[in-house]
This record gives C-alpha cells, structure tokens and sequence, in this order.
C-alpha cells in the first residue's frame, strides 16, 4: 500500500468521525480551494452590489460615488497630478515626523532601559504623558506651531513617539539576565554589551512598538491635514467635502488605506529580515 | 605558582549563617579540579566570585585573567550566528577563523552559520564550549554544563572535555553533583561541606576511565559519604 493511500484512509478515519457521510477527498479539495474563493466572493459581490445601485439611482452620487466613477477620478487625479503631489506631501509629513519619533523614542527608551536614574527621570513623564491623548492638543500646538508644517509633523512624531519608547523600554527591561551575566564574564566593554546584546535582545519588542507607532502616525496625520492644511490626502479630501466630490474623498480614503497597507507590510518585510535568526521566520528547524 | 588561589573566602547573605566560611583553595596550572556538594552548598557562590561576577567582599582570589566560564544553559545569543557567538567580543582581524578552528575542534565545522535556535542541545553546550576556548583561558570553569543533556550526549560531551582539556592543557574547574562524572574526568576531587573544602580526594587512575576498578569504588564510596553524610545533616 502506497503511503499516499495510507494519509487518505487515514484522514478518512479522522472525518468520518467528526463529519459521518463526506468523503474524504471532497472535504480535503473543499478546505483548499474554496475558502478562497469565498473570501474574494464577498468583497466582489457587494462591489457589485454598490455599483448596481448607483448605476440605478438608488444611492444619490453626493452621498456615495460609484466604484465606477471613483476608478475615473483616482484615475484623472493622478494624470493632472493633483495626487501625486498631495500624497508626496502626505508621505513626507508622516515620514518626518516618524523619523523624529524613531531617534527621540529609541534615545529615551535607551536611556531609561539602560540606567537606573535615567529610568527615573524619563520613565515617569513618558508613562503621564502617554495617557494623554495626543488628538487633543492639536489646539495647543496651533497656538504654539502655527498652520504651517511644524504642528503637523509634531503631532506625528508625538503619537509614533510612545509606543516606540514604551516597547523599546519594556524590550530592554525583559532581557535574560542570564545573556548580560554571560557577557559579563566574556569581559565584554559596555559599549560591545549594548550593541551585541542588549539592542539586538530588544529588536523584537522595538520592532513591535514601531508598527503600532507606523499605524498612529497616519491616524495623527488624517486629523492633522483636515483641521487646517493647504495640501495632502487630507486638505484635498476636505477640498473635496466642499464641493460635495464623494468621489475624490473616497480615493482619499481608499489611499490612506493603502497607504496602511503597504507601511504594514513594509515592517513586516523589516521584521523578516531582522529576525531572522526566530525559527518562525524561516531559519530550518533541527531536533 | 597555581592557577587559583583562595584565601580564607567568606561569602554571607544577610543574616543566615555564612555560605562559604574562610574558605580555602589552591588549583595547580592544567589541574582537573571536580567541585561537589549538595546543592545549595556554595558551589555556585564560590563560581560566581571566581569568575569576577560578585564582589569578593571578605577574603582574597587569586586568579589569570583568562577566565572561561561555561554555564549550564549554553547562554548563546540567539540573534548571533554560531561563529559570531564564538567570536563574541574578539576584535582581532583573525577572530573568524580562530572561531572557525575552535568548532571544528568541538565537531561543529558544518555548523558555523547555523543560528543558535536550530542546535540541539548537545550542539549549543559545544558552541559554548568553543566560546569559552577561544579566549585561551588559563582557566576553565563548567558550572554542571552536561547536566541539562540525555544520558548519551553526555557520555560523549564528557568524552570531548576530556580531549580539549589534553589539547589546551588549561586548569578546569567541574562543578558537579555527579560522582561519576567526578571520576571520569577529574584528577582532584572536592567537596564542598559547611561552607569550606572538606574533603579532598587526588583521583589518580589510568584515562580513559570507563571501566570499574576497585580504586575507583573506593573513590566512589569516600565521596559519597561526603556528600551523604552532608545531606542527611541537612
């Protein structure tokens, strides 16, 4: 009897217990292929659904564009280059501002992770502020920033900053005990300890900390660019509002999600390769 | 001239009776030193202060700056590759290669770029190992690092202490709770008892040891007794 023949009856044995009547070879196709078919079914189906009932009136084009019609705009937004420029904005915004957060919240959480005083005089302000949230001082920081760049890429940077520190902090702290004493006795410099040891024992909390800080910095820019800008996703989306352009906020909507897509999938492309050495990033298991 | 000197060591936490009581202790350059005791005897408050992780605070060590210590758990870092982790902290131009030669020697030639969560744990104690023998230690210490290992691993790390011992001529300091194990390796036995070296064994039979002899019972028995003798008190 082939091995192959063994695995069926096998797996017929596993179903026939918990699901009397299905055949086994039926069950294992099934399990495979249409699970994803379905899940694709459901997002076309209403996408049909919607256009349907835009092309027959039903759904008023002020309320809700068509996917038809916002194909279109997104589309001529690009050609005339009102996107393009606006998303660079964005995307510089969001960018900068991450950037300070990333130096400021790695520089902090060194800081406290690393010494004793240090934790006292950064972690108790870091744990009050955190609590704030950092929508609300969008007034303060007009009155202190202006409307122009400063307050947008302080608010970003604010939000991102948190979970960076905090993540980094906590990494540091949960190190092995046993790790640091090891290179204790390999009389390693402090310098060596913190670049060998200490941050690579850290890059996965830190890692942790900057997805979810990727994610709030585009939520700081949404709020940021619609209280009062004169360009990016958000200012053409409230250009748009004014002019009852359902279509034109839709491919604003449809770029921020995008947009969270794509900077998810870029630190999950990040945590691939900085840790690699995790088996469950690839490195070969062996018993 | 010796490779370890203690002097009258005195180690106490807070107000229970001392764990090592003016201890003292003389290891001979490229000795086999088997240190034993019922756990919770010192065995790894002495280690501790030999290896420079606690302060001496009553007493006086003696020791080469090459200091070696292997721990139980192989302690590797995971992030590193297994020739990195050998080569942890050396900065020399050569490091690599003197990382490579030292796993070649522990039998882990084909196992350099390995990350350190795909060994066994057979093969991360020999990556310790190799990372301890890499800095030439003048001194070699093994805090009970086959005893997290199968029966059969063992034998066989044994085995290759042993020939690394011949090849590097370094003094080591076992620290054990297997009798046995004592005996297979060691050229001195110690125990310790009430926070001092009470009994002090030269084990001076034929290598390779695997087979029974009467003075090997002998040894056996008188250890055994140590440490017994000990336990029951306790």
């Amino acid at each position: 009897m082939s091995e192959t023949a063994i695995r069926t009856r096998y797996i017929a044995r596993r179903h026939t217990s918990a699901r009397a009547g299905v055949s086994p070879g039926l069950r294992r196709q099934g399990a495979i292929l249409l699970p994803g078919l379905r899940r694709l079914a459901s997002p076309l189906l209403l996408l049909v659904i919607w256009q349907a009932g835009c092309s027959a009136g039903l759904i008023p084009a002020r309320l809700l564009a068509s996917p038809a019609q916002i194909a279109v705009t997104f589309w001529s937004l690009l050609q005339d280059g009102t996107l393009p420029v606006n998303l660079g904005v964005s995307l510089g915004r969001a960018g900068l501002g991450l950037a300070i957060a990333v130096v400021v919240g790695i520089g902090l959480g060194l800081v406290s992770g690393l010494s004793r005083i240090g934790e006292e005089v950064v972690d108790a302000p870091m744990q009050i502020l955190r609590t704030l949230p950092a929508l609300a001082l969008v007034p303060l920081f007009i009155l202190w920033f202006g409307i122009g760049e400063t307050p947008k890429i302080a608010l970003v940077a604010l939000g991102a900053v948190f979970p960076i520190y905090l993540n980094l902090h906590k990494g540091i702290r949960g190190l092995d005990p046993k790790l640091l004493e090891m290179a204790r006795t390999l009389n390693l410099t402090r310098a060596q300890t913190i670049r060998d040891v200490v941050l690579p024992g850290a890059l996965p909390d830190l890692l942790v900390g900057f997805r979810f800080a990727v994610g709030i910095s585009w939520l700081m820019l949404v709020v940021a660019e619609q209280v009062n800008a004169q360009s990016g996703i958000g200012h053409m989306m409230m250009d748009a509002q004014d002019f009852l352009r359902t279509d034109i906020i839709m491919v604003g909507l449809a770029i921020y999600g995008l947009l969270g897509l794509g900077s998810d999938q870029f630190v999950r492309f990040l945590e691939r390769r900085l840790l690699a050495w995790r088996p469950v990033y690839g490195a070969e298991r062996r018993a | 001239m010796s490779a370890v000197r203690v002097e009258g060591l005195t180690r106490r936490f807070g107000q229970a009776p001392a764990v090592l009581d003016r201890l003292d202790l003389t290891i001979a350059p490229g000795a086999f030193t088997a240190l034993l005791g019922h756990s919770g005897s010192g065995k790894s408050t002495l280690l501790r202060l030999l290896a420079g992780l606690d302060d001496v605070s009553e007493g006086r060590i003696e020791r080469p700056d090459a200091v070696s210590v292997v721990f139980q758990e192989a302690r590797l870092l995971p992030w590193k590759r297994v020739w990195q982790n050998v080569a942890l902290g050396q900065t020399d131009a050569d490091a690599r290669d003197r990382a490579h030669a030292v796993l070649e020697e522990v039998g882990l030639g084909h196992r350099i770029d390995a990350w350190p969560l795909t060994l066994s744990g057979g093969e991360a104690q020999r990556v310790a190992l190799a990372r301890a023998l890499v800095r030439e230690p003048k001194l070699l210490m093994l805090d009970e690092p086959f005893a997290a290992l199968d029966a059969l691993t063992r034998m066989r790390m044994q085995g290759l202490v042993e020939d690394l011992w011949a090849r590097h001529g370094c003094a080591v300091l076992l620290v054990t709770h297997d009798v046995d194990e004592a005996l297979t390796l060691a050229d001195r036995a110690v125990v310790l008892e009430r926070g001092r070296i009470g009994t002090d064994l030269r084990v001076d039979l034929p290598r390779p040891r695997r087979h029974a002899s009467p003075e090997r019972e002998d040894l056996r028995r008188r250890l055994l007794a140590a440490l017994h003798v000990h336990e029951h008190a306790a």
